[in-house]
């Protein structure tokens, strides 16, 4: 999973020779063997190193404060959406929908790393989900649907449908 | 070391970051508007880096050690990151982690941990000796250790185990994920060996009332909620108190504990006074009538209580009284005025439940006193709208009543420096402590003790007279007066913290009540009263996909689960296997009749019987020869482990993880006896009939083992094995005794008695047949919409009103009636313009009120639910 979510990160990025992989743990952490030091393991670390090598800085963040928000968006994508149990779902979710709000990235009006791989680790939640749902968690939705049209972004995934129009009232939430 | 540009916006305690459900500190406000919730972010930010991965779990660590004292098991949780850190320090030569020149907060969290691992210990002295760091860390820890960690830890919510389990070690995990082969080692196997030919303990003393502290015994005084009187318990409500009570104190005695379960209706209150006025008895004959109704649902549960007792005694009036005084005499008392809603009328005060109106903040018409059944908010009385009194339909005034209240905020420190140690020492459910944190976060208030009301306890005050306390304050003093009333040394159980543990049983809802109020009660009374040790909160039961309710006949009650022809132990199993522990779970009848077919019937009962039927055909009912093979030895040890598991969830109130255990052993058995077939050996040779009565043996005994760890779980069953094995009773003390010794109880030689099938197979149509017979009013949807409280009223009417059904009349407007709140649900099921349900659903309040004026009375009430307290 996390090796096909870095395969379409170098495609969205342009790399042009694709970098091998391979995993260690029952958890499947991609690692990155590195010809010139320590091989990196993790799915942020290696994404933000791919960012480096293809001189793309500003999918990190363009300041300081922008680049911890990024971060810490990256770091919840791997501690709250590589595993959660069922009744996580509703929170992250519910996070989600109250923060993006009032924004149209997860880093305010910039795209970054943080849309991209926050966008592949909640994919399988936003599929599962009845029309119902997607309505209710609107401002999730509206993101992830822009995410997914973003040019070279969706790569290996499946598109997930959204309806232009509500069909159910507030009533019945 | 944090740029001081951001030192003003960080935020340790007030603020939580807006879009997120739980609170997450330390969270940094940006200039621009935005929220770091992350420590790892805020740290990048602030120059510090702290290598993401390890925080989450070390997170956890300090969660165990600082609030639950559960240092020694912190090793598991932080091993897998450590190792991991390990690794990379032997494999890079270098003297600092990549970035990791300044950790402070990450040596502070680890300076607590005691660690083996050489080349990490070789990292942490080189950074620990930087002198940065030596301040850091002082500065954090104060030369207090992880103490002072503490209130910060508290204001966190507790960390998720889902995102750790990864990391511990696979034997911590629950029995469902331990279903495959479990490796045991040569010395398990011999040592399993060993047990099995130790002989029975002499049996145990019979129970002799009354039941006393003794010393040098454990002495445990356990009590489950006091179910309110004028309800008919549901499955929920047995499986959340008395039930899980009752599989405790039945383990704990087979444990040798000297142990009181005692337990009793709280009869006072509001709703009784309601429900006499509803049938038109006194409120004591509805006590009595409906104690009554208790005892023997109870009863047919097997509920084993040592006494089941009630609140309206002379003893609870004594003990309460004495405990206000007290608390009164130790100035944690405190008087105000209330304003009340008084009906001029029926002259008297209004309780909440007393007064419908018009919802202040829906506009709902008949929302009570307290709170709004549409919209599901808290209302104060006299916030209400247009408020009637429910008995006369006069409107009330708002008078004003002089009240007590208990000073919380007064006995918060001490409450507080008591919990600590109590959930730190006991068992409380996690669900327990994060309720009780939650209260304690939102700070204490004074609560009001007195009521303007007749039944209850009389306030002694010569000031209150006329007023009788609350029933919060009231009904959990009736665990000491219920006590008062089974002995008269009560005070030896009650006043006697250094003796006795004390167990409290309870459905989540009623935690604020044992953990906070109750406790506060008894601390302030200073009287060294004994304090609950261990808190046991289950969470709700749902019935199939919806909630138990019996005003919509939504559900199983108490008194109709015997009705049902389901065994009483049957029903026992089912409700313990999907006890809500750690979640909500939900009751279905195709999964009743689905465990009952595939997990007693054919997992648990095919192997008991077959063991039992084996000695029976091969051996003229008496146990063979064992000679044991290594095979045979470790399926011992196998067995041995279960029971072990077993004994170790039971010990920390698992009840449901515990069952699973029993089901893992019938199911070893059975593949046993599925690999050696004895019923193919016993027409072999001699070496070959040797192995028959080999498995035979050992397998009969694994079923007399197995009626003992059911005991507490289904009683009945439990002794129908042992009768049927014809066991002595002596071995239902040996086998549970330590961690666990399964000795070889039925030796060879020993005759076993007549051998039948103790389970039988629940058919998909009866299942089918229950269902729709519990599954709610058929002529009305189930489902919750607008205009069901109105029909529901209408159908209540028709079942309690029986003189309406000889007159036609009124009979024949109920009847319009439910045709007209069938076309408004109708219209609604067809998504019909708003306005045009509008109007029909005002004509069908209008038909409501015709009702009401043919009846010649003001309407009935619609129905409440009456949740405790």
């Amino acid at each position: 999973m996390a090796l096909r979510e870095l395969s379409s990160l170098e495609k969205y990025l342009g790399l042009k020779k694709p970098n091998k992989y391979s995993t260690q743990g029952d958890k499947k952490i991609p690692v990155l063997q590195n010809n010139n030091g320590p091989p990196l393991v993790g799915l942020v670390t290696i994404a933000c190193h791919l960012v480096k090598e293809a001189k793309r800085p500003e999918l990190l963040g363009d300041s300081a404060e922008s680049r911890a928000v990024v971060q810490q968006w990256l770091e919840f994508r791997v501690t709250r959406l590589d595993s959660y149990s069922k009744e996580d779902i509703k929170t992250i979710l519910k996070d989600l929908n109250a923060y993006l709000q009032d924004k149209v990235y997860m880093a305010g009006n910039q795209f970054t790393l943080a849309d991209t791989l926050i966008y592949y680790g909640i994919h399988p939640l936003i599929v599962d989900l009845a029309i119902q749902e997607k309505e209710q968690y609107v401002n999730v939705t509206r993101w992830f649907n822009h995410i997914q049209h973003y040019p070279g972004i969706r790569h290996h995934l499946p598109p997930v449908v959204v309806l232009r129009n509500r069909i159910y009232t507030s009533r019945h939430h | 070391m944090m740029s001081p540009a951001y030192k003003k916006f960080l935020v340790f305690s007030e603020k939580v970051v807006p879009f997120l459900s739980r609170p997450a500190l330390p969270a940094l406000l940006l200039p621009n508007g935005q929220h770091l919730f992350s420590s790892n972010a805020i740290c990048r930010l602030s120059t510090l880096i702290i290598h993401c991965f390890c925080q989450p779990a070390l997170l956890q660590a300090l969660h165990m050690t600082v609030l639950q004292g559960k240092g020694s098991e912190v090793s598991k949780v932080i091993q897998g990151p450590l190792n991991y850190l390990v690794q990379s320090l032997s494999k890079i030569n270098t003297p600092y982690l990549t970035g990791v020149k300044s950790q402070h907060l990450f040596l502070c969290y680890l300076s607590k941990f005691p660690f083996n691992f050489s080349s990490f210990k070789l990292w942490f002295d080189r950074v620990n000796g930087m002198h940065a760091c030596q301040t850091a860390a002082q500065k954090v820890l104060q030369g207090k250790g992880h103490e002072c960690m503490k209130s910060y830890m508290q204001r966190q919510p507790a960390p998720q185990i889902s995102q750790c389990r990864d990391m511990q070690p696979s034997n911590s995990t629950p029995a469902e994920a331990d279903e495959g082969e479990r490796l045991v080692s040569e010395e398990e196997i011999e040592a399993a060996a060993l047990t099995w030919n130790k002989g029975l303990s002499p049996q145990a003393t019979e129970r002799k009332h009354p039941i006393l502290p003794q010393e040098g015994k454990r002495n445990i005084l356990l009590t489950s909620a006091l179910p309110y009187v004028n309800n008919v318990p549901h499955l929920g409500n047995i499986i959340g108190c008395v039930l899980s009570a009752d599989v405790f104190s039945r383990y704990g005695r087979l444990r040798g504990w000297n142990l009181l379960f005692v337990c009793g209706t709280d009869e006072y209150g509001t709703a009784t006074e309601n429900k006499a006025r509803e049938e038109g008895l006194t409120p004591q004959q509805i006590c009595d009538k409906y104690h009554a109704v208790h005892s023997s649902i109870y009863k047919w549960f097997q509920i084993d209580f040592d006494f089941f007792g009630r609140t309206t005694t002379e003893k609870q009036t004594e003990i309460a009284q004495d405990i206000f005084w007290r608390l009164h005499k130790n100035d944690f008392l405190v008087e105000d005025t209330v304003e009340q809603l008084c009906c001029e009328n029926c002259k008297r005060f209004l309780a909440d439940r007393f007064v419908e109106g018009i919802c202040p903040h829906c506009s709902y018409p008949e929302a009570r006193g307290d709170q709004c059944d549409k919209c599901g908010r808290l209302i104060n009385a006299v916030e209400l709208k247009e408020p009637q009194c429910k008995v006369c339909r006069q409107t009330p005034v708002i008078r004003t009543s002089k009240h007590l209240f208990l000073d919380l905020p007064k006995l918060e420190s001490q409450l507080e420096q008591w919990l600590d140690k109590s959930t730190s020492g006991g068992d409380w459910t996690p669900n327990a402590k994060q309720i009780t944190r939650s209260w304690l976060r939102d700070g204490l208030k004074p609560r009001c003790i007195t009521r303007d009301l007749h039944w209850g306890t009389p306030v002694p005050h010569p000031d209150f007279k006329e007023k009788v306390f609350y029933v919060w304050f009231d009904a959990p003093i009736g665990y000491l007066s219920i006590t008062a009333n089974y002995t008269d040394k009560w005070e030896k159980w009650w006043k006697n913290p250094q003796q006795v543990e004390l167990y409290n049983f309870m459905a989540k809802d009623n935690v604020p009540f044992h953990s906070v109020v109750f406790p506060c009660s008894l601390l302030g009374a200073q009287d060294n009263y004994t304090l609950v040790n261990h808190l046991v909160a289950t969470e709700y039961l749902n019935y199939e996909d919806t909630k138990f309710s019996k005003s919509r006949g939504v559900g199983v009650f108490g008194d109709m689960a015997k009705d049902t022809g389901i065994p009483s132990d049957v029903w026992r199993f089912y409700l313990l296997y999907v006890r809500p522990e750690g979640q909500d779970s939900a009751f279905s009848w195709a999964d009743m009749a689905m465990k009952n077919n595939s997990e007693l019937l054919n997992n648990l009962g095919n192997f008991i019987n077959r063991a039992g039927m084996f000695v029976m055909k091969f051996f003229e009912g008496c146990v063979p020869v064992m000679d044991l093979q290594h095979e045979d030895k470790r399926l011992l040890a196998l067995v041995g482990w279960e029971l072990q598991q077993y004994i170790q969830l039971m010990d920390k109130v698992k009840i449901r993880d515990a069952l699973k255990h029993i089901l893992n052993i019938s199911r070893h058995g059975n593949q046993y006896i599925q690999v050696n077939e004895p019923w193919k050996k016993i027409k072999g040779g001699d070496t070959e009939r040797q192995r028959a009565g080999t498995v035979t043996g050992v397998s009969v005994n694994i079923a007399c083992l197995l009626s003992v760890m059911l005991l507490p779980y289904m009683p009945t069953v439990s002794q129908t094995i042992r009768d049927q094995l014809n066991a002595p009773q002596s071995c239902i003390n040996t086998m549970l005794q330590g961690t666990g010794t399964f000795v070889c109880a039925l030796s060879a030689g020993h005759r076993v008695g007549t051998v039948s099938p103790l389970f039988q197979k629940l058919e998909a149509d009866q299942i089918e047949a229950l269902k729709k017979k519990f599954g709610g009013q058929q002529v009305f949807d189930p489902s919750p919409l607008d205009s069901t409280p109105a029909i529901v009223y209408l159908c209540k009417i028709l079942l309690q009103h029986s003189y309406l059904r000889e007159n036609l009349n009124h009979f024949e407007t109920i009847l319009s009636n439910l045709s007209q709140g069938d076309k408004v649900r109708a219209l609604k099921a067809q998504k019909a313009e708003k306005a045009v349900i509008t109007a029909e659903v005002a004509k069908l309040l209008d038909l409501k009120k015709q009702l009401a004026v043919a009846e010649g009375k003001s309407p009935e009430p619609a129905p409440q639910k009456s949740k405790k307290k």
